[in-house]
């Protein structure tokens, strides 16, 4: 007798269990402790980002106000938390080359603005990077080029280094291409750059012969200065 | 154009910052804006409520008419504003895509209104988020069998030059068509009725003669039973036939439900002629006799009900799949239990678990037949349980198969999930093509922007008005943005055909000696290729840029111009064409030597008028010149 009555707790026990299991797949009752997920997600998407006044970007910058305004409306409005991350960064930058690849050049975009290296551009970032590019003196901006392509920024341009930023602008090219793209390209265009800027012949381009043979070079001076008028 | 993202365009033209250092050729000059406009405030009168917002929102979308110059047709002087007389609900939804990029369908709204809200602002239903995709595309498909219901009711005028054999398919498909069809689907109810109750009745038990028990009819009238199921075989395997042969896919008749329905109702009979009096299947056919049951679903053809019942079963499988494994999952936890609970008390019918399924099925479904009891107290209750949740597991999905039913039978159609499949990729297919158009676009206003600059050569006004009126400003500079990339890689964007017929040719013509593919396969640069309006204002390049061009293929799509020294020729007519005096054609192309194998035209008079650009003006099979001269005037215009 007291053999069959331990059975029959076993067995209800189990049976109770079991119940409960069949239950939980009606969604009659979560696991408890499931909750947390769902709110750890949450969390991540409210973080908000104000730049700091008008006043004090107008300091910083070389913008005029009614310049920083639209450059915040635009800003604002395709990122309203307030700060870009590298893949809505990637995707609003594709946008404009539909037919190739941009999203490593966009990285490299991307930890150029970046310069406090914390994954995110915020606007104030954004106006500084845009106010060196577009109001900034001939030699800020060929700074701001090298500092683009040193992309450990270690002060000097490797040929690594170089083949890696040329790989990804003939990337945005895409595959239909006149000529036919060919697989050397970007290696025989970072010779070619290699032999105009390195005067040494030391392997490595430093900011001193970077600036020194683009102010040489009258083309490189002329677009330089091509994208004024761009706000 | 880059949809929603114009007001990053500027950052993006300003990174191009980037490129300019390595290039190799000098960059094309910028698009001007005519005039500086501060950003201005547009008033959207729409049946009188008005609407505004800022002018750059608006040009986000250039291919919609509020964001191109066709919003201009609708502009009111007096009130300085644009009127537009629509519905200014639905209005709402439009601008807030302007807004924020998402266009939202919202459910009050009719469906066809709708639509055609969206055609008249030149915007694609396709872009609808994902948040409202699914609703809209539910409510277009209601509607849309609505409308098709509509249309088969007045279909049923016979149309001209359909020959007999769709005749007869509409005549089968469609009873009311003509009378002929009514009477086949008559008959061939009548007999499916016949067929059915003859089985049936076969086996009752007729009254026998004294010293035997009692047979059934069917053994008694054999003769007589015979012969009504070959006619109703004959009947059946006719239509079968004719059917088969009216089809317009028999491939696909073959494999419909219906026809296997029919083969499957009909094999027996045949099957039994075959192996009659063979005494060791006789059991099998005895089973075959089984089968002719199924000539009661032949009836689904007569009646609509039926079909609704097969595609409501078929839509819920999934409810369905779900109800069966929780049964069976409950069945064999019971069926456990109570072989262990009862498996103490004497004379238990429960021998073993299996035996005990039997049970559980039948406590579960609230049958109790009562023919197997629990008798110990542990039993009881698990019983008792059994039956309490047998009664929740059965009564959950019930309903889900029920409001199926009841939503299958008033649409009286159902789009099953292959259907939903092909949607979606047909909905990413268009998507996918209205964004290639913003590529495509690229290419258009290149080819579009060489012929305005060929055909019309006089002032410089009129140029720049040429350029300025096909293309916004927002695509003039995404232009500027993408020419300056291809200098910068001295590549070119080509759309696939043309991309696909260079690679054919460049096999074709790489082995033809005189081309003149030498030495110098490096640093490609594009002055073969350049057009009028290049580069610089001042010109005065210095430095002699070594042009060598890979090239063995031959140019179909381009407007090729070679020039010499001289900057400044004027002397023919036809020089107008590849340069003015004037500062802003000049090319600065000196020292160069260019080395093609294809086309060329090395004398003036063979050059056919201006007017016929983009004729195929040469002869695809003239033998490959070399020119080496950097004086000659060559232009090559070959087709577009």
């Amino acid at each position: 007798m007291m053999n069959l009555d331990g059975l029959e707790m076993i067995a209800v026990l189990v049976v109770m269990g079991l119940f409960i299991k069949v239950l939980e797949q009606f969604g009659l009752f979560e696991p408890v402790g499931g909750e947390d997920s769902i709110e750890d997600d949450f969390e991540l998407s409210t973080v908000c980002h104000r730049p700091e006044g008008l006043e004090k970007l107008q300091e910083q910058t070389k913008f005029t106000k009614k310049e920083l305004q639209v450059l915040y409306r635009g800003f604002k409005n395709e990122c309203p938390s307030g700060v870009v991350n590298e893949d809505t960064f990637k995707v609003i930058y594709s946008q404009f080359f539909p037919q190739g690849d941009s999203s490593t050049y966009a990285h490299f975009l991307f930890e150029a603005f970046d310069t406090n290296k914390n994954g995110s551009v915020s606007f104030e970032d954004f106006v500084i990077g845009l106010s060196i590019i577009l109001r900034g003196t001939i030699n800020d901006r060929l700074n701001w080029a090298f500092n683009l392509y040193d992309l450990n920024k270690d002060g000097c341009i490797t040929k690594e280094e170089m083949l890696d930023i040329m790989k990804s602008i003939y990337d945005m090219m895409g595959k239909y291409t006149y000529p036919c793209m060919q697989e050397d390209a970007p290696r025989e265009h970072v010779e070619t750059f290699f032999q105009k800027m390195d005067r040494n012949n030391d392997g490595v381009v430093t900011i001193d012969e970077f600036i020194e043979s683009c102010q040489k070079d009258e083309n490189i001076m002329q677009s330089m200065q091509l994208f004024d008028n761009v706000i | 154009m880059a949809t929603g993202v114009a007001a990053w365009l500027p950052f993006a033209r300003a990174a191009a910052i980037g490129w300019m250092p390595v290039a190799n050729c000098p960059m094309p000059p910028a698009p001007r804006e005519h005039s500086k406009k501060q950003d201005e405030l547009i008033i959207l009168n729409v049946s009188g409520r008005r609407f505004q917002t800022w002018r750059t929102t608006l040009d986000r979308y250039p291919d919609t008419l509020l964001g191109s110059t066709e919003k201009e047709f609708f502009y009111n002087e007096e009130t300085k504003e644009y009127f537009f007389d629509r519905d200014p609900d639905a209005f709402r939804s439009v601008l807030n895509f302007y807004r924020t990029g998402k266009l939202h369908y919202p459910r009050y709204e009719c469906i066809s209104a709708f639509d055609e809200e969206l055609a008249f602002f030149g915007i694609i239903p396709e872009i609808i988020g994902d948040c409202c995709y699914e609703e809209y595309k539910d409510r277009k498909r209601e509607n849309a069998e609505r409308l098709m219901d509509d249309q088969e009711e007045n279909k049923d005028s016979k149309l001209p030059n359909m020959n007999f054999r769709e005749t007869m398919w509409r005549a089968f498909e469609n009873p009311h068509t003509s009378t002929m069809a009514l009477v086949f689907y008559y008959v061939t109810g009548f007999f499916i009725a016949v067929s059915v109750i003859t089985n049936v009745v076969e086996t009752v038990p007729c009254g026998s003669t004294p010293n035997q028990k009692d047979v059934p009819c069917g053994e008694r009238y054999t003769v007589a039973f015979f012969c009504m199921d070959t006619a109703c075989v004959m009947i059946f395997t006719v239509e079968y036939l004719l059917r088969l042969f009216a089809a317009p896919s028999r491939y696909r008749f073959m494999r419909s439900v219906m026809s296997i329905i029919d083969v499957v109702a009909i094999l027996p009979y045949y099957i039994g002629l075959v192996m009659t009096n063979n005494e060791d299947v006789s059991g099998a056919f005895v089973t075959l006799r089984v089968f002719r049951v199924f000539r009661i679903f032949k009836f689904s053809r007569h009646s609509q009900g039926l079909r609704i019942l097969g595609y409501t079963l078929k839509s819920c499988a999934s409810e369905l799949g779900f109800l069966l494994f929780s049964l069976t999952m409950a069945i064999i936890i019971f069926a456990t239990v109570m072989f262990y609970a009862e498996k103490g008390s004497s004379s238990s019918k429960f021998t073993s678990i299996p035996a005990s399924f039997w049970y559980t099925i039948v406590t579960m479904t609230t049958l109790g037949y009562g023919d197997m009891v629990p008798k110990t107290i542990a039993g009881k209750i698990f019983g008792s349980i059994c039956s309490l949740s047998g009664v929740l597991v059965i009564a959950l999905p019930v309903p889900v198969i029920v409001s199926n039913f009841s939503r299958i039978y008033h649409q009286n159609q159902r789009a099953d999930k292959r259907r939903a499949q092909k949607v979606q990729k047909a909905r990413l297919a268009r998507i996918r093509i209205a964004k290639k158009g913003s590529s495509n676009a690229y290419l258009q206003s290149k080819r579009n922007g060489l012929l305005n600059e060929l055909l019309d050569l006089t002032g410089s006004e009129e140029e720049e008005q040429h350029m300025n009126k096909t293309s916004s400003l927002l695509e003039s500079q995404h232009h500027h943005l993408l020419h300056c990339l291809e200098k910068t890689t001295a590549h070119e964007f080509v759309d696939e055909q043309l991309f696909e017929q260079n690679c054919i040719e460049g096999a074709q013509f790489s082995r033809s000696p005189s081309l003149s593919s030498q030495e110098g396969f490096t640093g490609t640069c594009c002055t073969h290729r350049s057009r009028k309006r290049i580069p610089l204002p001042n010109a005065s390049l210095s430095t002699t840029h070594t042009h060598t061009h890979t090239q063995g293929l031959q140019e179909l799509s381009a407007i090729h111009i070679q020039c010499g020294d001289q900057p400044s020729l004027s002397t023919s007519s036809r020089s107008s064409l590849n340069m003015k005096s004037s500062e802003r054609s000049r090319i600065n192309c000196r020292g160069q030597q260019i080395t093609t194998a294809v086309i060329s035209l090395p004398s003036p008079t063979n050059f056919p008028p201006d007017g016929d650009g983009h004729s195929p003006a040469n002869p695809i099979p003239a033998p490959p010149t070399i020119n080496t001269t950097t004086s000659s005037n060559i232009v090559k215009v070959s087709a577009l």
